[in-house]
């Protein structure tokens, strides 16, 4: 639970600071690249989350208009949910025996 | 084809209680499929229940009928045994009828 | 007096002690009574074979219209839809109840199984597409209307008979069974629910407008006519569902932790009456 709180700030934080200078279409692929790594360990974890999946789409979405502004921010979130939801199936690996009804 | 059409209507003392589900898509004509396309408007208009050659319940259907549906209602009169007849019609001239006795 | 408080304590130190042991080994049986006692103890009121009846059971409001509902059922049509595909034969010449024992009629109430040979679970939808395929024939999509009237009309021929869930004693068996158990409690999802989260710790409360069904029999029911969809569901497409309400991707229909869990909340049935098909808000 905890960890859940932690990865959302990061997430928050995350986004805050990609407000910098003008990305280029070099700066949105390595942003994708990061964040489409990430979604693929998510997948083998079978737990991948429905907005990582809304953000990659958006990323692409923009870059294909040329807004590599949003569409470098969009991947960034999409890497901090995809990051998020990797930690949430590592954390429930051994968290779920202590929900199981005694 | 099975009928779209299933009564079931129950004499008890003076009066005759009825239900019955219709099978029908009820297209309301404001919902799009999954191309994004309206699917266009399919749905009963008129249903009718007639005991004794009378109509004993008359309904007007629209778009706001949901899928299926379902109606109950209870008329004066009827006894077990009596024919109950039940039709309807929908906006595109497509209809059903089915008669059933009343228990 | 101080007699029975001495053996008090001395229960529940042991009970105390119990849970880190129980962590290590899989007992199906421990978790069975645990599980059993659970929802029973939370609603006392609830005769044990009402579960089965999901948000019915906990509502008296909403059962009223259950039960007016089902004078005339809306799963009444695919069951028909269901007995009329059941009857028809393959190409081959071959039917659906040659996959089956007792030719299909009257089952559903054994499945999922773990077959041995192929070390793997088997549901009742992953069958019907196996006979499928076996016979020439291109599988239906899990979530669809042909799987959800298949397995309406196979669980309205085994309408009231018991749950029977088997666990050989195989420890890929045990393995699914835990896989299961650990699906059911993991959290997943944007929404960071797991499955008891809604059916285990809030069963009886409302999300939204809908009433929480206990997880206890909670299959017991399916496939279900969903008034919300507007049409029959299978379990298959139930759990997809469930998974994109709380954002996470779905798995494919069928995925291993899917029959895996349908294998455990089963086994957690059993001795419950089969109330399927189903109709729910």
């Amino acid at each position: 639970m905890r960890t859940i709180f932690a990865m959302t700030g990061l997430v928050m934080l995350a986004a805050a600071s990609a407000a910098q200078a003008a990305s280029t279409q070099a700066d949105f692929d390595a942003a994708m690249a990061a964040a489409t790594a990430a979604d693929k360990e998510a997948a083998m974890l079978k737990n991948r989350w429905t907005p990582t999946e809304q953000a990659l789409a958006a990323a692409k979405k923009a870059a294909a208009a040329g807004d590599f502004d949003t569409a470098v921010k969009d991947a960034q979130h999409a890497e901090a949910l995809a990051k998020a939801s990797i930690a949430q199936a590592k954390e429930q690996d051994t968290a779920w025996k202590a929900a199981v009804i005694h | 084809m099975a009928n779209s059409i299933r009564v079931r209507a129950v004499a008890s003392g003076d009066h005759t209680e009825v239900q019955a589900l219709v099978q029908h898509p009820m297209d309301s004509g404001f919902v799009k499929d999954a191309q994004g396309n309206l699917i266009p408007p399919h749905h009963i208009e008129v249903v009718d229940f007639q005991h004794a050659g009378k109509t004993v319940f008359t309904a007007l259907w629209g778009p706001a009928v949901a899928k299926d549906p379902y109606i109950k209602f209870s008329f004066k009169g009827g006894q077990k045994g009596d024919d109950i007849a039940v039709s309807w019609v929908d906006n595109k001239g497509e209809s059903d009828s089915l008669t059933a006795k009343i228990m | 007096m101080l007699r029975v408080i001495a053996v008090l304590i001395a229960a529940l130190w042991v009970a105390g002690a119990c849970p880190a042991a129980a962590a290590d080994t899989i007992n199906p049986d421990a978790d069975f009574k645990a599980f059993r006692d659970y929802f029973t103890k939370k609603f006392p009121k609830v005769p044990l074979n009402d579960f089965v009846n999901g948000p019915y059971s906990m509502d008296a409001g909403l059962r009223k219209q259950w039960e007016a509902i089902e004078d005339f059922p809306p799963y009444d049509f695919a069951v028909d839809r269901g007995k009329e595909m059941f009857g028809t034969p393959f190409k081959n010449g071959k039917t659906y109840g040659d996959c089956f024992a007792n030719k299909g009629i009257g089952v559903r109430q054994n499945y999922p199984y773990f077959d041995e040979k192929s070390g793997e679970v088997i549901t009742l939808e992953l069958a019907l597409n196996r006979c499928r395929e076996a016979n020439g024939e291109p599988p239906f999509s899990y979530v669809k209307d042909e799987m959800a009237s298949l397995t309406a009309y196979m669980a309205f021929t085994s309408r009231g008979k018991l749950f029977d869930i088997k666990i050989p004693n195989d420890p890929r068996a045990l393995a699914a069974y835990q896989n299961g158990e650990k699906y059911f409690y993991s959290r997943r999802g944007q929404l960071n629910f797991s499955c008891a989260s809604c059916h285990v710790q809030s069963a009886g409360q409302h999300i939204r407008t809908e009433v929480l069904a206990p997880a206890l029999g909670i299959l017991a029911a399916m496939p279900i006519y969903r008034s919300e969809w507007g049409s029959m569901g299978t379990i298959s497409r139930r759990f997809v569902t469930c998974n994109s309400q709380v954002r996470g991707v779905p798995l494919e229909p069928q995925d291993e932790n899917y029959r895996d869990v349908e294998y455990y909340l089963s086994y957690m049935a059993n001795g419950l009456p089969i109330s399927g098909p189903g109709a729910r808000p």
